[in-house]
């Protein structure tokens, strides 16, 4: 078979389970997409437009597997603006304009746009739209529509609103209000109940099936007025013919005024990066591992934009709740998209008199109940246990979005942030003078093939875009090793994205280490927390790294003491030859076995003294041999003389094992008793298994292999070549 | 070809704390090296003067080291690139300057200004000492450039003067070589498939040049090549940084406008963070 006819015909066989995860979907999307647009003040319908055109556009031309598009959460406070300020009519135009900048982006490659932003300031303006969202949307859910100018009042005044609620007495409001209340708690109740047949229909879509059906019982079977108030019922939803008959007039008169390009360029901002981070987010849900072509995304939605907004639809953006879903219900490709559009327009084709039977509040609960996720307790606390700057980062962005708007939000984190790592880092200098430079290298190490990372300088939101392009530009199945032991300083954005790669790379099989962050500081023990390097090593350190936490799990699972302090007490090094000129400042994250015998450390020594000291830090493994062997030192050909550099040593030749005298570089001062213990086992032992240096010094033996700290992984396959070794020589 | 690309050693002196041990570094590399040493002093002559430098001195010219020293007064950079002119010195040695509280190493003005205007090969030296440090591992680049071949020729010709062991050829392959950009699986599995390619391309290209070089120059050292993929001059240096190299030899750069000062490129990275040794090979 062709691989085209194959191509398809694992398309066609995956058809039946990607349609049915697009109507789970659309399910979900027709209550959002018409709450998301009467939240904006825009026609209910116009969010179902952004969700069909969205649907239908991106998945055709878009770059990604398993996202959904419609019209966004984030999205809703901007365009209110921009409705609110320009007119429904000029909004259209804005958020054509915005279509255009978005699919400019997509062709200049921006998609590392989002990069740029300080994770807790995306946090903080995150959690600022879901308290507008949530603020405002809360007296509608209890029937008590109120218009303030500043956003901050619609929150204070919660508690008059629900005072008010309890206190109605028309029935008209009362119903309006417990239709909302009710809705609420199908919402949060939901996800705690776990049952297959409920669980069939998303929670929005009970709501809607519920009032429907309420509706309907007044009509059909009480035989009276539906008793919840008009006034808080959906009205303006058009049948299919009109939608397509009646396009909006766009009106672009007010293009040349700053109110319509700060919408324009609030609305290309806030749709890139919520895009950008739901793409991010949905490629680590894809149960085929693949990765989502971002700029070519960015395209897309910026042409679904466009064709939305000339239809009379909202910005199309890229969500994550609904395509979670989409992930949840088995969907494979793209075309999930499609039918989650295909059946959107089903829905309004045979039922759009039916959804004006909803009630608003109903609806606003699903959106109350999406703010409150966005603001949700459990991300704030989240972010203050990271650390008190980040929590101050957080705090600053949202006020300043509550209080002014979103770019001045997010502009005053990106600022808040900066300043705070001078002031920690007590230097701007740092910053100024390495920011513009390429601190970061990658090779792949030519005797494993792990790519091997070292970062230099400081690493922080700023310059992190070049850590990702490499990084991009690994397979996700590789090994790769982050070195942070040169770069003075890491933020808690770095640390945070690095631990997404972590978490992507191991889903694909590959390994992802971060290695010489031991040394740093941080004021807290989450593991995301900044970290800036102490200019003197060895003071007690708050909060393990990553590292030190898998060493103490694998010290777990192979039943070792781990130790994570400083030792000063290496004097049983001293006795080898490696140490003869090098000075051993400190040995730490020690793993031992219980009986002492075996033992891996890393170990930070020192060649030379005052000005010509280099400090080196590396991995080794030392044990205790219950016989006295010959003393002797093995290494790779040709890597001995670089480490000891004399002539007077002679490679100890080993009778018939000509593979072994080539590869390896043996040394001894009694030869004859070394060639003695050199039997064919243990020859054998070391041709078939990678390099170590090994070294004996009668009673013990010490092995390692490189001049930098080992990853996790490499201390393992460390601990089982000594193992292994051990038995070969006590035998 | 019989591979002698220095004949003789210049250094500038002041009555500096580092005095002893630059002159020392410049005496004993010049012992090893076989050349001449030419001492220049941007200064007045005296009789004190002289003498304090002799006594320094005093064990290499005992082993019959050719020293000549020259006092000239004026502006220091044009002293000592009008000095290094007349004299004929091949290779110039500068000394770096340490970033306080830092184990940072960059380049002065006055040393900048003379790397930039000099026609002879520059040894940045970043911590002079008195005792000799031995040097075990050398970092030169392969870049694709005419001059390469020499720089390797010079890089294995020191090698064997100080009995280092061990060479790393560096391959800097700038992102603009790789046309692929990384979007998504297809495109990375082809600018994989594309790296592969160059990477094997590259180490032919060294692997011939090495063939050129005589056999006796090649075979007592260990020859590693490594390819990466970074920015020119600035990567070999941080690869120097963590392959803890002794001493790093490069090119000279390339003629540089305003333009290449301004967006500092190649060889001016090198300058403002030293690695370790820097050997420029003109």
């Amino acid at each position: 078979m062709s691989p085209k006819r194959n191509k398809l015909n694992v398309f066609l066989k995956a058809l039946p389970k990607n349609i049915f995860a697009g109507f789970v979907v659309s399910l979900i999307a027709l209550p959002l997409g018409l709450g998301l647009a009467m939240a904006s003040e825009a026609p209910p319908i116009s969010g179902v437009i952004a969700a069909v055109i969205g649907g239908i556009i991106v998945s055709i031309f878009g770059g990604s597997n398993v996202t959904i598009t419609g019209p966004g959460n984030g999205l809703v406070d901007v365009l209110l603006v921009a409705v609110t300020t320009l007119g429904l009519e000029s909004a259209y135009a804005a958020i054509i304009c915005s279509g255009i900048f978005l699919a400019v982006l997509g062709f200049l490659r921006l998609g590392k746009l989002a990069d740029f932003f300080p994770s807790s300031a995306i946090q903080g303006m995150l959690a600022a739209i879901g308290l507008i969202i949530l603020g405002k949307q809360f007296h509608i859910m209890l029937a008590h529509k109120i218009k303030r100018a500043d956003t901050i009042d619609y929150l204070i005044e919660i508690p008059y609103t629900i005072n008010d609620a309890i206190h109605y007495d028309k029935t008209g409001l009362i119903y309006a209000a417990a239709a909302g209340v009710l809705s609420l708690i199908i919402m949060v109740l939901y996800p705690k109940i776990r049952n297959k047949y409920l669980q069939l229909i998303p929670a929005p879509m009970w709501i809607v099936i519920f009032s429907i059906g309420f509706s309907y019982y007044f009509e059909f079977i009480a035989h009276q007025a539906n008793p919840i108030s008009s006034v808080y019922m959906i009205s303006g939803i058009p049948e299919f013919k009109a939608i397509i008959a009646q396009l909006p007039t766009v009106n672009f008169s007010k293009a040349g005024t700053f109110p319509f390009w700060s919408s324009v360029l609030a609305l290309t901002l806030i749709a890139s990066i919520e895009s950008l981070l739901s793409i991010k987010a949905v490629d680590k849900l894809d149960p085929e591992k693949r990765r989502s072509n971002v700029n070519l995304d960015l395209k897309a939605l910026g042409l679904a934009t466009i064709g939305s907004g000339f239809l009379g639809g909202l910005n199309v953006v890229t969500v994550i709740a609904r395509s979670s879903v989409n992930v949840n219900n088995n969907a494979t490709n793209r075309s999930s998209n499609f039918f989650h559009a295909t059946f959107l327009v089903i829905f309004i084709v045979l039922f759009s008199t039916q959804l004006t039977r909803i009630p608003l509040p109903a609806l606003m609960a699903i959106l109350v109940y999406t703010g409150y996720k966005l603001a949700s307790p459990s991300t704030i606390k989240r972010i203050f246990s990271i650390g008190k700057e980040q929590a101050i980062i957080f705090l600053v962005t949202l006020i300043i979005t509550l209080k002014i708007g979103l770019i001045s939000g997010i502009l005053s984190g990106v600022i808040v942030t900066f300043l705070i790592h001078i002031i920690i880092n007590k230097s701007a200098s740092l910053f100024f003078r390495n920011v513009l430079k390429p601190n970061v290298l990658m090779y792949q190490e030519q005797d494993n093939g792990n790519y091997y990372v070292s970062i230099k300088h400081f690493c922080s939101f700023l310059n992190f875009y070049r850590l990702k392009e490499k990084l991009d530009a690994v397979p996700e199945n590789r090994d790769v090793i982050i070195d942070f032991s040169l770069c003075e300083f890491v933020d808690h954005t770095v640390m945070e994205n690095l631990n997404n790669y972590r978490d992507l790379f191991i889903k694909r099989d590959g390994n992802f280490d971060v290695i010489g962050l031991d040394l740093h500081n941080s004021d807290s023990k989450h593991p995301f927390a900044l970290r800036r390097l102490l200019p003197v090593p060895g003071i007690i350190k708050s909060g393990r790294t990553k590292r030190q936490k898998t060493l103490e799990e694998i010290a777990k699972n192979f039943n070792l003491i781990y130790e994570s302090k400083n030792e000063k007490n290496t004097h049983f090094l001293n006795k080898f030859y490696f140490f003869r000129i090098k000075v051993v400042n400190h040995i730490y994250n020690k793993l031992t076995a219980k009986n002492g015998s075996i033992s891996i450390f890393d170990i930070e020594f020192s060649e030379g003294e005052l000005i010509a000291k280099e400090t080196i830090k590396t991995t080794m493994l030392f044990m205790t041999l219950e016989k006295t062997i010959p003393k002797f030192t093995l290494d790779r050909e040709g890597f001995l003389e670089k480490l000891y550099g004399f002539a007077s040593h002679k490679d100890i030749p080993i009778k018939e094992h000509s593979d072994f005298n080539k590869r390896f570089y043996l040394l001894g001062d009694n030869a004859t008793a070394v060639k003695s213990l050199f039997n064919t086992e243990i020859t054998h032992f070391f041709e078939s298994n990678p390099y170590y240096h090994v070294e004996s010094n009668g009673e013990c033996l010490l092995v390692f292999n490189k001049e930098r700290l080992a990853s996790t992984k490499e201390v393992k396959a460390l601990l089982d070549y000594g193992k292994r070794l051990k038995e070969v020589i006590s035998k | 070809m019989p591979l002698k690309p220095f004949k003789t050693i210049g250094i500038g002196v002041t009555f500096s704390p580092n005095l002893k041990a630059n002159i020392y570094e410049a005496a004993r590399l010049s012992q090893m090296l076989n050349t001449r040493l030419v001492l220049v002093h941007v200064g007045d002559k005296s009789l004190e003067k002289e003498s304090k430098f002799k006594a320094i001195l005093k064990p290499f010219l005992e082993n019959n080291l050719e020293v000549e020293i020259v006092f000239k007064s004026g502006d220091p950079v044009n002293v000592i690139l009008s000095t290094a002119e007349n004299k004929r010195i091949d290779l110039l040695i500068l000394g770096a300057l340490q970033r306080e509280n830092f184990l940072k190493y960059y380049v002065g003005s006055i040393a900048r200004q003379i790397t930039r205007k000099a026609k002879c090969s520059i040894l940045l030296l970043i911590k002079p000492s008195i005792e000799r440090i031995p040097c075990q591992h050398i970092v030169v680049n392969g870049l694709k450039d005419p001059k390469t071949k020499e720089t390797i020729a010079a890089a294995f010709y020191v090698a064997n003067a100080l009995d280092v062991n061990k060479i790393t050829i560096v391959e800097e392959v700038s992102k603009n070589e790789l046309d692929v950009k990384v979007e998504d699986d297809k495109s990375l599995r082809m600018a994989n498939i594309v790296k592969e390619r160059i990477k094997l391309r590259e180490n032919a290209r060294v692997k011939a040049i090495i063939e050129d070089i005589p056999e006796t120059y090649t075979k007592d050292v260990k020859i590693k090549s490594q390819p990466i993929f970074g920015k020119k001059g600035y990567s070999i240096g941080h690869y120097a940084q963590i392959a803890r190299a002794d001493l790093l030899i490069m090119n000279s750069p390339s003629k540089m406008n305003f333009w290449d000062r301004l967006f500092p490129h190649d060889i001016e990275h090198i300058l403002t963070e030293l690695p370790t040794d820097v050997l420029i090979i003109q």
